[in-house]
């Protein structure tokens, strides 16, 4: 794994932004679902855990992770939710259409793996 | 916004004819009058929450796409932020806090919403989700084999477009503005919208001037 350092993004005020308030992932990165089966609903379904597939959109503003809110263990620690694009011939061996068919999905930053 | 042709008869009432409430109704009913009781919830809060409902039909969200087809600035703007355009141009109200992406059907690509998980539906501009949204079938096969269910409901997607399956997850709700026919060239705003249907909007169908009816 190579993953870069965290760039810091300086505004053009001179502002520097804290750590955990900018998205770490990037529209084109490729990722992978990480595979945990944690007890509770997590809406992470089955099927894309352990899929691979590219970050296409993040989703602004963050929002509280909801599973966590969900247990009430969140304590307005927020986080960004990603679109991830997973193409249907990596989730689906033998898939029957065409090989452009993609499902997209939005996925909690603290399940994406960095590939 | 359509005005309402029926009266809400008061949800504490089931008239005479109707059948014995099920377990899960009975469940409903018990938690229902258990958070009024202990004053968590007002009395008029639940009716309250079934007009805002029932105020959501497919007639707006055909409103939002016909408006699209004619004005290619409310387009982007639709396209950039969906919840925002339909807030300030057709005061579409997201009660429930989520997003709204549209997702443009094109040439190259074909649109189609699913909630895997349960029932995620963009509400606030579409009303309540059809049966068959909710029931098990649709949800795992519309990802599993999406290319069957949209034959299934008479639309052929050639090889060469793409289906993009969007799974609804979390906050983020979707609408698919869907192609606008050809031979529409003439039509007004109004008569756009009247062809729009709501399983255009979901993408199991494309708008064609044959189907003109919304269940």
């Amino acid at each position: 794994m190579t993953s870069a350092p965290p760039t810091t993004t300086k505004h053009p005020t001179g502002i520097v932004k804290a750590l955990g308030e900018e998205p770490v992932f990037k529209p084109g990165d490729p990722v992978r679902i990480s595979i945990r089966y944690p007890v509770g609903h997590y809406r992470v379904p089955m099927y894309m855990r352990g899929k691979r597939g590219i970050v296409e959109l993040i989703l602004e503003p963050m929002a509280v992770n909801n599973e966590e809110e969900g247990f009430g263990r969140n304590a307005g620690s927020k986080g960004y939710y990603y679109r991830v694009g997973v193409s249907l011939t990596e989730l689906w061996p033998g898939y029957a259409g065409s090989p452009q068919d993609r499902l997209v999905i939005e996925v909690f930053e603290c399940w994406l793996e960095r590939i | 916004m359509e005005t309402h042709d029926h009266d809400h008869p008061d949800v504490h009432q089931k008239s005479a004819a109707e059948p014995a409430p099920r377990y899960y109704e009975i469940m409903e009913t018990a938690v229902r009058e258990l958070l009024v009781e202990k004053k968590l919830v007002g009395p008029g809060e639940i009716s309250r929450q079934i007009e805002v409902l029932d105020s959501r039909t497919p007639a707006l969200g055909a409103k939002v796409v016909a408006r699209a087809w004619v004005d290619p600035e409310f387009r982007a703007r639709l396209l950039a932020n969906g919840r925002t355009a339909c807030e300030s141009e057709f005061g579409i109200s997201f009660y429930d806090d989520t997003k709204l992406i549209v997702l443009e059907n094109t040439d190259k690509i074909h649109n189609l919403i699913v909630c895997t998980l349960c029932s995620c539906y963009p509400r606030p501009v579409l009303g309540l989700p059809p049966d068959w949204y909710k029931a098990k079938p649709y949800r795992a096969r519309a990802v599993r084999e999406p290319r069957a269910v949209l034959a299934e409901f008479g639309t052929d997607i050639p090889e060469d477009v793409e289906i993009r399956v969007s799974d609804s997850t979390a906050m983020v709700r979707y609408l698919v503005l869907p192609q606008r026919p050809v031979g529409t060239e003439n039509f007004t705003e109004e008569q756009l919208a009247e062809i729009v249907t709501r399983d255009a909007m979901i993408g199991v169908v494309r708008v064609n001037l044959e189907n003109r009816s919304t269940p």
